[in-house]
């Protein structure tokens, strides 16, 4: 061999090295992206499409070469605070008043045999779009350890896991070629903080929350929708501060000023352009935006099909109240035809313009509630935390609807047969996107760490949902 | 109009102070003598220029005062000077008033804020997931790295204090150390001692060296008390079953014969260690000091030397660690002799944009603010504060709202507008945990949003400009560069900001808080440059 080869090699093996040393051995993007961050890419949510793309980086290859599922988005609807199972998706008409407060009756759907609570008519008219999972179980009973359960499936003590939102955008944002303006991963609309969102993939895959309320008149989006400025007034302010742009005036080319360029084109992309105008649900016929319902919720539901239109992998919708020790029955007559109307709507609806099949929808919160009602005071008919048991439900994405998975007791207190947990759900649905069980996560430390826990991990599995593809 | 806007420049005119620099941003040549009674700074120049000549590169020429004095207050304490601070510095003849100014910074009280708020990354103090030191431990961490670095504490007794502390968590600030890791076997101690005392990653060592360091690491133990979350970290002698100590040797390979029944091994190591002689201990803080000044190390990343990643200018990193080795370790001297020199003072337009003028450090890097020190100059300049909280509700911590964001102890205690512009989320210690990019979610956040648009609403700067007469605009278009930008306008950028008056008919209230989101917006506000 001649001496250049010899070099050649010797070069090309230091590289390698350097590829596979540490930062915990991890030779994955965090650490690479971060290293080039200093003017890189490192970015949080929007800047991948014009800088430094991991799709090109020689250290993300696997994440690339991705299969392709029948799901391209999932829509996560976040009952936040724990909504009741045998009020909603698991009604218990026999175990009495005791159990059932005044919701003592059921409602007949369009699958035989598969009944739903009282107040959700509208849900009872889609069974066959959906399943439901009545054997959900973790056990946990804080709001902030169960939630972060249920959205990463995993019970690390040590680690902080990105939550399924995270790993979708890992996977399927702009790593694996999304180009979209809009970041992968969307929030609806305000975010939940660190317990459903990135953990150690770090801030870049973090969601990107709207603020803002999309049932008023202006759903004033944060950063991108400005009611009290005028485009008029947008386009002049850029000008004024284009054009006191000293610095990069005596900086031609530069690179750190060529990210700003980028970065500030697709912000304003979004604020003046037509990605923006994706937010403006005025572009909706009234009739559409009556039909999920003028609330929050409802609206949020539409803005999220919206998005699924567009391509974007991603979307939670947060939607609160449901932490009801108090009151129970008055919140639960409140708010569950908003659910019921909303959740409808958009399960119809996608199915209406044959996106269903190609999105995931699952609605559940990180626990249920005690089945028996608590009357004495001060709750005066409340219902408690409950990780025992709870239910949830999942549609579209190639996921089969009109099927019921487990059950529980006849008091809904015990899971009674094929208990699922958290890493169960969120893993059918990683696999309905085409993302292995056992693609890798850049574990901070170096640990082998796959997206659905391994045996070892110690992390209880009832197994995947096969019984719904 | 166009007579108004002759009037407004007109009157600029008169208030601008006589310019005497030939740019806005350079001051003239880099000029390094070949005496032999250099000083140190002017011997760091020395070796970079000989290196940058050895290589054919030239220097930039050397900054401004405007941008020395942003820079080497940002750099220094995190902190932009204030409008006086500015004008009496630009006005002032002084042929050494940029040392004096450095001087001045090494005293102030910011400094040790800042200071803390770095080490507060490199030693992981945060109460939550996943180190998880508590909000107690917290706060005697830092107070003992705050008060050390108020102090100007010797580095080698930092360095030991950390190796060889034993006691509560929650009284003994530095015991935390050895807490504030997510692996807390011998050899994970190990591995966190190296990354943060002597700058390498043992995933570089071959496995029998860490298992050799590890030794000196196998008697630490941790025992709980009857407090709620206090934790003893304590020698015990009998710790070591898989009897580590007897394989142990020092990194560099020289031998040792440990005895744990006669004394702790973290204090042999410790001896070993910080020993001017020792090939890691000041090589390793140098090149750590040079990058947090300079923006990039000698030996790049600063926190992965050893022999596969050797120094740029190796002369120039011995000379260092020569420097600090003689001041005894001395932190502020290093500073001193770094922040002098024209090397540092280089300005930020590169004369060859390339990656190697960036390594043998021909001009200034170009670099965003930290998360914290962008966030404290928005509210200074605004006028305003921010809500910090852990996301963790309980326990509560309260956190005052008129902390500054460098002081904030807790990497627990975060805001999202910190997330946004890359906090670290002191997990691991390394610097890369910090990101300094720019992101689009960024430029949208302080081109458009809420947060931003409220604080502008009250900035005194707007209010005050609200009420000002068409004279006072030149007034309040200075006031609003010296406060956001450190320096005066330039005659362009009067004549463009009265045009805007013009073309818009904005009121005057319009026309302030408009320039102050324009400026805010600029690369030269929210880069180090």
């Amino acid at each position: 061999m001649s001496t250049p080869d010899l070099n050649l090699a010797r070069r090309h093996s230091r590289d390698v090295g350097r590829i596979t040393q540490s930062f915990g051995g991890v030779p994955l993007s965090r650490r690479e992206a971060l290293r080039k961050s200093v003017y890189g890419s490192a970015g949080l949510l929007l800047t991948e499409p014009f800088s430094v793309r991991a799709a090109q980086d020689p250290l993300a290859p696997q994440k690339v070469a991705m299969n392709s599922g029948p799901a391209k988005s999932v829509i996560q609807i976040w009952l936040w605070g724990g909504p009741c199972h045998i009020d909603t998706f698991d009604p218990k008409p026999e175990a009495g008043r005791e159990y059932t407060g005044a919701l003592d009756g059921t409602l007949e759907t369009n699958v035989s045999g598969m009944r739903i609570g009282q107040l959700l008519p509208g849900l009872a008219k889609e069974a066959d779009k959906y399943s439901l999972i009545r054997s959900m179980t973790h056990g946990n009973n804080g709001h902030e350890t169960a939630a972060y359960l249920v959205q990463t499936g995993r019970t690390s003590e040590r680690d902080v896991f990105p939550g399924s939102g995270a790993v979708v955008s890992y996977f399927k944002g702009y790593d694996a070629g999304y180009e979209g303006l809009i970041p992968p991963y969307i929030v609806l609309t305000e975010p939940q903080g660190r317990f459903s969102e990135a953990g150690f993939l770090g801030p870049r895959y973090k969601p990107f929350a709207t603020g803002g309320n999309p049932a008023s008149p202006v759903f004033a989006v944060e950063g991108i929708v400005t009611p009290d400025i005028s485009e008029e007034q947008q386009k002049e302010r850029r000008t004024l501060m284009q054009q006191l742009n000293t610095l990069g005036g005596a900086l031609p080319g530069h690179s750190a000023l060529k990210t700003v360029v980028d970065s500030e084109e697709q912000a304003y992309e979004l604020i003046l352009g037509d990605a923006g105008k994706l937010f403006d649900l005025s572009q909706e016929k009234d009739e559409m935006r009556d039909r999920y319902g003028r609330t929050t919720f409802g609206q949020s539901c539409l803005m999220a099909r919206r998005l699924v239109e567009k391509g974007v992998p991603y979307i939670t919708i947060n939607y609160k109240g449901w932490d009801t020790h108090k009151q129970h029955f008055q919140i639960m007559n409140r708010k569950l035809p908003e659910l019921d109307q909303g959740l409808a709507a958009l399960i119809g609806d996608l199915s209406g313009r044959g996106l269903l099949d190609s999105t995931v929808v699952w609605c559940t919160g990180e626990f249920g509630r005690t089945p028996k009602v608590a009357t004495e005071s001060p709750w005066n008919g409340g219902r408690h935390h409950f990780g025992k048991a709870f239910s949830c439900l999942l549609a579209g994405g190639g996921f089969q609807g009109g099927q019921v998975v487990g059950a529980t007791n006849s008091t809904g207190e015990e899971v009674a047969e094929r208990p699922v947990y958290p890493a169960d759900v969120i893993g059918s649905i990683y696999g309905q996107l085409g993302i292995p069980a056992d693609a890798s996560l850049p574990h901070p430390q170096g640990t082998p760490t796959h997206v659905v826990p391994d045996e070892a991990e110690g992390v209880p599995m009832g197994g995947l949902l096969k019984e719904l593809v | 109009m166009k007579v108004l806007a002759t009037l407004i420049l007109g009157l600029v005119l008169l208030v601008s102070p006589g310019s005497a620099a030939p740019s806005l941003y350079e001051a003239g040549p880099m000029t390094v003598s070949d005496g032999e009674a250099a000083d140190a700074s002017e011997r760091i120049d020395q070796l970079v220029l000989s290196k940058l000549t050895e290589v054919g590169l030239k220097p930039a020429p050397v900054c401004s005062d405007e941008v020395f004095l942003r820079r080497v207050y940002l750099v220094t304490i995190g902190t932009l000077p204030r409008e006086d601070e500015v004008r009496d510095f630009l006005a002032t003849e002084d042929e050494v008033k940029r040392t004096l100014v450095v001087e001045h910074l090494l005293d102030r009280p910011e400094f040790a804020d800042y200071w803390s708020m770095k080490w507060g990354d490199l030693l992981r103090i945060k109460a939550e997931f996943p180190i998880k030191l508590w909000p107690n431990a917290v706060q005697a961490y830092h107070h003992w790295v705050h008060d050390g670095i108020r102090t100007n504490k010797p580095y080698h007794e930092f360095a030991r204090e950390i190796l060889i502390g034993s006691g509560s968590n929650f009284r003994q600030g530095e015991v935390n150390f050895y807490r504030a890791m997510q692996d807390r076997t011998p050899r994970g101690i190990a591995s966190t001692v190296a990354l943060t005392l002597m700058g390498e990653r043992t995933k570089n060592w071959p496995e029998r060296k860490l298992e050799a360091m590890a030794g000196f690491f196998s008697h630490v133990a941790y025992k709980s008390t009857s407090e709620w979350k206090e934790e003893i970290v304590y020698f015990d002698p009998t710790a070591d079953q898989e009897k580590l100590y007897e394989r142990a040797i020092f990194p560099d390979g020289s031998p040792v014969e440990l005895e744990p029944s006669q004394r702790d091994p973290r204090a042999v190591f410790a001896d070993w260690l910080i020993r001017p002689e020792n090939p890691y201990f000041s090589k390793a803080i140098s090149n750590r000091i040079w990058s947090w000044l300079m923006g990039r190390g000698i030996v790049e990343e600063p926190d992965d030397m050893g022999p596969h990643n050797p120094p740029s200018n190796p002369e120039l990193l011995a000379f260092l660690e020569t420097e600090f080795n003689d001041s005894r370790c001395d932190v502020k001297h290093l500073f001193r002799i770094i922040l002098n020199s024209q090397t540092f003072q280089l300005s930020s337009i590169p004369i060859q944009n390339s990656e190697e003028a960036a390594a043998h450090f021909a001009h200034y890097p170009l670099r965003r603010m930290e998360a914290e020190v962008l966030i404290d100059a928005l509210n200074e300049i605004t006028g305003t504060k921010e809500d910090y909280s852990s996301p963790i509700p309980e326990p509560f911590t309260f956190v005052p709202d008129d902390i500054r964001g460098i002081a904030l102890a807790d990497g627990s205690i975060t805001s999202s507008f910190l997330e946004l512009f890359g906090r670290p989320p002191r997990d691991t210690g390394f610097e890369s945990e910090r990101a300094r990019n720019v992101t689009a979610a960024q430029r949208l956040h302080l081109l458009n949003s809420s947060h931003i648009r409220k604080k502008i609403k009250v900035c005194p700067l707007v209010t005050w400009g609200a009420g000002v007469c068409l004279e006072e605009q030149p007034e309040m278009i200075e006031k609003i560069y010296l406060h956001l930008l450190s320096r005066y306008p330039t005659e362009d950028e009067r004549l463009v900001t009265a045009e805007y008056f013009e073309r818009t008919g904005a009121s005057s209230r319009d026309l302030a808080a408009d320039l102050v989101w324009a400026l805010m917006n600029q690369p030269e506000f929210y880069f180090i440059h």
